[in-house]
């Protein structure tokens, strides 16, 4: 059983990696800039969904919540990209500054004048707080259906914190990066838009192989006991909270590094990023895609969003009908999303049903293990 | 209570809104000792485990394992300190091999970083090759253990409760729904455990207790009954009373 699904795995695997290596080296050619600025949004999203299956389809944490991480990797880059580019504003800080009378640079933002402070802040802040929420959650236990309202809440508090404060972060307008420059270049120039693209792409392939990192071997299965008996880990002598508060806090990490490459692709950050429905959607996306997949969690963020983009523009407002019913659809039928139902005994009981394949008359594993028996 | 104990339980005291579970337990046990304890439905069984645990902390008393105060510890402090449990109903993690599940036993330390930067010892991996063996589950190495049966499933559970290496095994019926034959099987395995450690095995099933060949404790309403050989305490007039049942009258 096992080696059957190992060579179908590969498969599955393999040929994704043909397909994403030529879409990536194809789509700055053939896609239309526009087309392909869309993609690299899209992609960037798929950083964000990883982390939301390593806490949720690894290790049970459904957390409605990311936004906040994804929203602060994204004023982060944005920030620093407004101060680079703001020297023929007054007082060199940033014009929407001026707007609120606010003469000097808020002290939190002096560290954002530095690339390389903000190359590690995109990911380390977000990772830091995602960290000490989580913390402070797990270590009192709380989980389950409390910990994704208590993740919703504190998104909430952010929305309206952030919202609210024009004089830090030019509250709800959010802060523009498209007419910032960068290494001497317009953000939203196409060449840039290009650059960020590849680089989008480069990055998803590394969350993807980080993920994969952190899943495999010893580590991964104490999550996956975390998510299917979080008591038994304890008298095991393991401290689940140590655990959740790590894969928490990567997925902070990674939130962060995806909204920082969401922004300077869609060209601007504002509190939008942390509005309840989009954190709801980037669950869905891993649910339709498949969790625990690592894969599928790439695959559907990246195609429900390119769908909703084609949908939105052949039939305005029906979207939002459309990916409840694909939610309805993947939670009755397909429990274990798109990728999760491939890769176990979907296609083959779809195919008994229409009589295209003989039933399994014993035992799974004897039957597989008779027919590898057979080809060797 | 003298140096060679391993656990005192002294007065132990647990209500769970005003049940009392617990009603000045006392209960000592000696290194290398097994023992048995049984008691009719709601005696304060499991409760007991669940105190020595960590899962639930006394409203009053000390349980002392090791000279060292377990009250009030987090359970996988107590873990740590050498105290292991096996469920009543099999647990395990059956998405996970068997063999995995036997890592996450045996590993040690029991931390992220050596678990993400250094791969398993070799010792381990021979601690779990010979665990699979007397536990009869070599050729299922790589199977999920959600597809074991009954029966291997409590021997998957005993053969990671013997993989983390306590000082004190705590057993909670661990030949519940197990064949006459597997049933046999466990009780010399956990006699054979005993000696090297301490080992307490919760029952009902007298042909068990009785297979054991150690000394007994009677839990009723959550204070020890009697305590001594299965042939003592089957004479124990309270005993009979409220627990092995008199011939009806």
């Amino acid at each position: 059983m096992s080696l059957s699904k190992i060579k179908f795995d590969k498969k599955i695997v393999l040929s994704f990696w043909i397909i994403l290596i030529a879409l990536t080296i194809a789509a700055p050619t053939i896609l239309p800039v526009f087309r392909l600025n869309l993609l690299g949004r899209y992609l960037s999203l798929s950083i964000v969904a990883l982390g939301v299956d390593l806490i949720w389809g690894y290790t049970g944490l459904l957390s409605l919540g990311q936004g906040i991480f994804f929203a602060l990797g994204g004023y982060c880059a944005a920030m620093y990209l407004q101060i680079t580019s703001s020297s023929e504003f007054p007082n060199n800080i940033p014009e929407f500054f001026a707007l609120y009378g606010v003469e000097k640079l808020p002290f939190f933002w002096e560290p954002f004048r530095s690339p390389i402070f903000t190359f590690f802040a995109i990911w380390i802040i977000p990772a830091l707080v995602a960290g000490l929420i989580g913390f402070l959650v797990f270590r009192n236990r709380i989980k389950g259906v409390y910990f994704s309202i208590l993740t919703q809440a504190s998104l909430l508090v952010f929305f309206n914190f952030f919202n609210g404060q024009q004089k830090l972060i030019n509250g709800t307008n959010g802060l523009k990066t498209d007419v910032t420059q960068i290494f001497g270049q317009m953000v939203g120039s196409e060449s840039m838009q290009r650059i960020f693209f590849w680089i989008t792409a480069i990055l998803v392939i590394a969350a993807w192989f980080f993920a994969k990192w952190v899943v495999k071997g010893r580590f991964g299965n104490i999550l996956i006991g975390i998510r299917d008996d979080e008591p038994r880990i304890r008298f095991t002598g393991y401290n689940p909270v140590i655990f959740k508060t790590i894969i928490f806090s990567i997925a902070g990490g990674l939130a962060g590094i995806s909204g920082a490459l969401y922004t300077v692709q869609s060209g601007i950050v504002s509190p939008q990023f942390m509005t309840v429905p989009f954190s709801i959607e980037m669950v869905i996306w891993v649910a339709v895609g498949g969790r625990g997949t690592l894969l599928g969690a790439i695959l559907g963020a990246v195609f429900i969003n390119y769908a909703k983009s084609l949908v939105s523009e052949a039939l305005p407002a029906s979207w939002m009908f459309i990916q409840g019913g694909l939610f309805i659809l993947v939670v009755t039928a397909l429990p274990e999303g798109v990728l999760g139902w491939i890769q176990g005994d979907g296609p083959r009981n779809l195919l008994q049903r229409f009589g295209l394949k003989r039933k399994i008359e014993t035992y799974p594993s004897l039957e597989v293990n008779n027919k590898e028996g057979n080809n060797e | 209570m003298n140096n060679k104990d391993l656990l005192n339980l002294i007065d132990i005291t647990v209500s769970f809104e005003g049940f009392l579970a617990l009603n000045k337990l006392n209960l000592n046990l000696k290194k290398g000792e097994l023992r048995a304890v049984i008691g009719p439905n709601g005696a304060g069984k499991t409760t007991f485990l669940d105190v020595i645990t960590g899962k639930v902390k006394p409203n009053n008393g000390e349980v002392i394992f090791k000279g060292k105060s377990l009250v009030g510890r987090k359970e996988h402090k107590i873990a740590r300190l050498g105290v292991g449990r096996k469920f009543q109903s099999p647990r395990i993690f059956e998405n996970l091999t068997v063999k995995e599940n036997l890592e996450i036993s045996v590993t040690t330390p029991k931390s992220p970083l050596n678990l993400i930067s250094k791969s398993i010892k070799d010792e381990q991996l021979n601690e779990i090759d010979r665990l699979m063996k007397i536990v009869n589950l070599a050729q299922k190495v790589d199977s999920k253990a959600g597809s074991l049966s009954h029966g291997q499933k409590q021997w998957l559970e005993i053969a990671m409760l013997v993989g983390q290496k306590p000082d004190l095994m705590l057993v909670d019926e661990p030949v519940a729904g197990l064949t006459d034959e597997e049933t046999d099987l466990t009780a010399d395995l956990l006699k054979s455990l005993s000696g090297e450690n301490t080992v307490v095995v919760i029952d009902h099933d007298m042909e068990f207790i009785r297979r054991l060949d150690s000394n007994v404790s009677v839990l009723n309403q959550g204070t020890v009954l009697c305590e001594g050989t299965m042939e003592t305490i089957q004479k124990d007039k309270k005993v009979i009373d409220v627990y092995l049942g008199r011939p009806e009258d």
